[in-house]
């Protein structure tokens, strides 16, 4: 699978399932779809930006950081826009931005080199 | 009357045996190894200025069964042109009488003495794959080697992998589809283990028709028979078998610092190669190969069946750092669920 395509669904699936955490949290149970909705808009965005940068830079420590500071970053505008839950939202989004930023390194197919001709 | 001395007895039949390169474009530079027809020179090939290996016969009968065998061999290297078989440039009889084929330099180690220095195991399995490489592309041509060993595989400085000395090859078929050549080794060629090695080549023999010996330890038991016209491509396979053995073994090496214990799969991949029925052998070297390769990728292998126990280890080993960074998030957010929202 391409490395964009790979971010894109594993970013929206760990986004998902981010977002269904909350159910967890009876505080915020009731607004659980708006959570869920959100969460896997911002899983997707990370994903397709940890893809674009994994099919550009081959190193694995170097997508392993971007994909943290993607998630720490998206995770932390989320938090802002909630006026709270800091630790809760970004903790886990940093996580989610580092598994997403590993297996695009480790498991996407990069793109096949162009023919060469003389 | 002088009598005289032993050393001045091996001078002279050392002088005496070396080969007369006149008339040809080659300039004798040493004598590199001994074989079991003849013996292995380095020369200078004036012509293009480089080092080719010339492999000269001992005897100075140019139509004689060695001779035919030298040339024969020649042929089927240049049959066999791939970058893991040493290839052939030229053949030829030199002005005293002995027949010569000139190949190409290998500058390396034997895969015995390499493998000392090589500690990890995928480095070794790697090497094996190479070799199969080489073998599966001579089956491909109709050709089986017959004499796999560690000693008749080099590998050169840039990690090269060549698999040499292929005096014992049979054809099994020709390219075309014509019938399998007649079988001229149907000799006992005994070569021991260190057979590479000038001194203890002095040992190989060749006797007389219907049985074959290749090497102790490496040969197939319908080989060790002298079962001839039945042997077929299995027979390297079992000798690849015991090749691969040799290579993951750690008790093989006591010298060398192996960094892995005894793998029951490995171990597995090596008895289905070295089974003594040969229907019970892998099919094909590709099959061998595609099995040792599985076992790297952290793949089943066809050679054993596994258990669940063993199967979830094997999955946990292909996927270790995956796995860690899963269990990572779900501790954080059974962490967070525990202590932020009670």
């Amino acid at each position: 699978m391409n490395k964009i395509l790979l971010g894109l669904l594993l970013g929206t699936v760990l986004g998902a399932v981010d977002g269904l955490s909350a159910w967890f949290t009876p505080a915020v149970r009731a607004q659980i779809v708006g959570i869920v909705v959100g969460s896997t808009i911002k899983g997707l965005i990370a994903g397709v930006a940890i893809g674009f940068f994994a099919r550009k830079v081959q190193s694995l420590m170097l997508g392993i950081l971007f994909g943290l500071a993607v998630g720490f970053v998206l995770a932390f505008i989320v938090a802002q826009m909630q006026h709270g839950y800091y630790l809760e939202i970004i903790l886990p989004g940093s996580i989610v931005g580092i598994i997403v930023g590993y297996a695009t390194q480790r498991y996407g197919q990069a793109p096949a080199a162009p023919a060469t001709t003389r | 009357m002088k009598f005289l001395s032993d050393k001045a007895v091996d001078r002279l039949r050392q002088n005496a045996s070396v080969p007369d390169l006149s008339g040809t474009r080659y300039q004798l530079l040493e004598r590199v190894a001994r074989g079991g027809m003849g013996v292995v020179y380095a020369a200078l090939d004036e012509m293009l200025g480089r080092r080719v290996a010339l492999k000269v016969l001992d005897v100075p009968v140019a139509d004689g069964d060695l001779a035919r065998r030298l040339n024969r061999e020649a042929r089927v290297l240049a049959r066999l042109e791939h970058p893991g078989i040493v290839p052939v440039h030229d053949v030829g009889t030199l002005s005293d009488g002995r027949v010569f084929y000139a190949m190409k330099f290998v500058e390396g180690q034997r895969l015995d003495k390499h493998v000392e220095a090589v500690t990890a195991l995928p480095d070794r399995l790697r090497l094996f794959l190479r070799i199969c490489d080489a073998v599966a592309f001579a089956h491909a041509r109709g050709v089986m080697h017959r004499d796999l060993k560690p000693a008749n595989v080099m590998v050169g400085a840039f990690g090269e992998v060549l698999v040499m000395d292929w005096g014992l090859a049979k054809i099994l078929r020709e390219p075309s589809g014509g019938g399998a050549e007649e079988d001229p080794e149907a000799t006992i060629l005994h070569t021991p283990e260190a057979s590479s090695n000038a001194d203890a080549t002095e040992a190989t023999q060749i006797t007389g028709q219907g049985t074959v010996l290749g090497t102790p330890g490496y040969m197939s038991p319908e080989q060790a028979r002298g079962d001839v016209a039945h042997l077929d491509e299995r027979s390297d396979i079992f000798s690849l078998g015991a090749l691969l053995r040799f290579l993951v073994t750690p008790a093989g090496n006591p010298k060398s610092n192996l960094r892995w214990r005894r793998d029951k799969t490995l171990d597995a991949i090596c008895a289905k190669a070295t089974a003594s029925d040969p229907a019970n052998r892998y099919a094909s070297v590709s099959a061998l190969s595609a099995d040792v390769s599985r076992y790297l990728d952290g793949l089943p292998v066809s050679a054993r069946k596994e258990t669940v126990l063993e199967k979830a280890a094997r999955f946990y080993r292909r996927y270790t750092v995956a796995i860690l960074l899963i269990a990572a998030y779900l501790i954080v957010r059974t962490l967070i669920l525990l202590f932020f929202h009670r």
